[in-house]
């Protein structure tokens, strides 16, 4: 399945690998905060509510 | 309705939410198919040898490293001469993103270069250029992240990227100057120029345009979190200064 | 606007002003080289130009921190901001005044310097052209810089981060013409780049410092 890459093997799956996880740790730290941050707000504008009514 | 209605915080929040999902399966689905493509289903180059698939991450990442600097360009001028909130907060977004993106580049042009130059690194112009954009987008991170009001952070860090975006073109022509006496045209990037057959482009222009959907996708999630992260301090201010009441943040 | 540039004169000159600090920070980043790098009279020689760029850059970044601090803590800046000068001929005048007490000095020790590290005989005088012409450069960047963190406590290492990459041009434009010159090869461009440099930088970024500035006393 895996092409034969020669003698450049390494180079060529490093490059992709990183790229890779890279990517992944991107979007994975994008995603979390984004999260975290909203249950934050959710949870602050639920004590405003709170604290009104 | 202007265009700068939707500019309106509420207004990005609604029609932002739902292209956050779209534009991450259609990245994914791009990405995935340009690499998978490029990877398994492409010849090696005949100088290169199996080298010549790191272009399929490599360019892409080069590109979405500039152009996510120059649509941060535009959203600080924006921000700027408009005052509209959701553009200060983009381009702060965005910053990330492009760090990654030039990070990538970096990484993959060494590595590639290094089997054609038998070394990790070397000071070819390109290469260089690009580190230099990496530090421009470090300050801009760093100086957003060293002051506390939003206002004023968004004023200056739309002033350095300004200023940086004039040095960062000259500091462009400044290495190719630099470096004219060595490595005369064997600088490492397969330009577009250069005759690349089909068999290589198409999948290349799939994994750009992956890239710059998964772009899209990810600086629309950040400036949704920005946002909210702002209206969460105004929050936080308020619970701390003891006033109860409605209005915007 | 020249007595404020008398008076920065003054008070960089005076005790704690950059004005000594810069110097010897030169003189010891160029005795430090050659540690470094080995005593090789021919290496050091090739390198000298370069060497003398970048310590003089660095002996310059270190006295930016300082060219607003002070006027910031006691509230001159505010001060000036309403005076009848405008900001950028205020922030023009800071830049001439930290050139004129950091930098200026680097240029005229640097041949000194020089004679540390073997540099050709042929680079003297282009080392301190490409220096006297690239340093108003350094000044007014860094001005720019320190304008942009002057409202933080200790903004010093963000001011290097920031600025460093900024003074990459001018490094590079200025140690070509000094090692150019040095070896006897055509250096015209690079001088003229620098001169353009220099001459650009100082009609224009006086308006983003003063914008800057203004932005930070709101």
């Amino acid at each position: 399945m895996m092409p034969d890459l020669g003698k450049y093997g390494a180079e060529v799956l490093s490059a992709y690998g990183a790229t890779i996880a890279l990517l992944a740790v991107l979007v994975w730290a994008s995603w979390v905060r984004a999260r975290r941050v909203r249950a934050a707000l959710e949870e602050a504008e639920a004590r405003r509510k709170d604290a009104e009514g | 309705m202007s265009i700068w209605e939707y500019a309106n915080p509420r207004r990005f929040m609604g029609w932002s939410a739902p292209l956050v999902p779209l534009f991450s399966a259609l990245a994914a689905l791009l990405i995935a198919l340009g690499l998978v493509w490029g990877f398994f289903f492409t010849p090696e180059d005949y100088r290169m040898g199996s080298t010549v698939k790191i272009i399929y991450i490599h360019v892409p990442s080069a590109m979405m490293a500039i152009n996510i600097w120059v649509m941060m360009l535009v959203a600080s001028l924006i921000w700027l001469v408009r005052r509209h909130h959701v553009s200060a907060l983009a381009a702060k977004a965005a910053a990330p993103i492009g760090v990654v993106m030039t990070l990538i580049a970096l990484i993959t042009g060494a590595i590639w270069g290094q089997p054609m130059w038998g070394t990790w690194w070397a000071w070819d112009p390109r290469l260089t250029s690009f580190l230099i954009l990496f530090l421009f987008y470090l300050g801009y991170m760093a100086l957003w992240a060293a002051i506390e009001d939003p206002d004023t952070a968004a004023d200056l860090t739309g002033m350095l990227c300004l200023v940086g975006s004039v040095f960062a073109v000259l500091s462009r022509y400044a290495v190719n100057f630099w470096n004219q006496g060595l490595h005369q045209g064997a600088t490492l990037s397969l330009d577009a120029e250069e005759n690349i057959s089909d068999v290589f482009w198409l999948p290349l222009l799939v994994c750009m345009a992956g890239f710059g959907v998964l772009f899209a996708a990810l600086v629309l999630l950040r400036t949704r979190t920005e946002i909210r992260l702002r209206r969460l301090h105004v929050l936080e201010a308020r619970d701390r200064t003891g006033r109860k009441g409605s209005g915007e943040g | 606007m020249s007595a404020l540039l008398l008076r920065d004169l003054k008070l960089a000159v005076r005790a704690g002003g950059g004005f000594g600090l810069g110097l010897a920070f030169f003189l010891i980043v160029t005795v430090l080289v050659p540690f470094g790098v080995g005593p090789d009279s021919g290496l050091l020689a090739r390198i000298a130009p370069g060497i003398l760029w970048v310590g003089a850059l660095l002996a310059c970044l270190l006295s930016l921190d300082r060219i607003f601090q002070l006027d910031w803590e006691d509230g001159s800046l505010e001060l000036l901001a309403t005076a009848p000068i405008p900001m950028e001929g205020v922030v023009l005048m800071k830049a001439l005044a930290h050139w004129l007490s950091s930098a200026l000095p680097l240029v005229l020790a640097a041949p000194v310097l020089g004679v540390l590290l073997n540099l050709p005989t042929a680079g003297y005088g282009w080392l301190m052209l490409s220096l006297a012409l690239g340093t108003p450069a350094l000044s007014m960047i860094g001005t720019f810089g320190a304008a942009l963190t002057v409202g933080l406590k200790r903004g010093g290492l963000l001011l290097s981060l920031l600025v460093l990459p900024l003074y990459v041009p001018t490094l590079i434009f200025g140690t070509e013409a000094a090692r150019r010159g040095a070896e006897g090869l055509a250096n015209a461009t690079p001088l003229l780049m620098l001169a353009g440099i220099t001459a650009g930088v100082t009609a224009l970024l006086p308006f983003a410092a003063a914008a800057v500035i203004r932005v930070n006393l709101r």
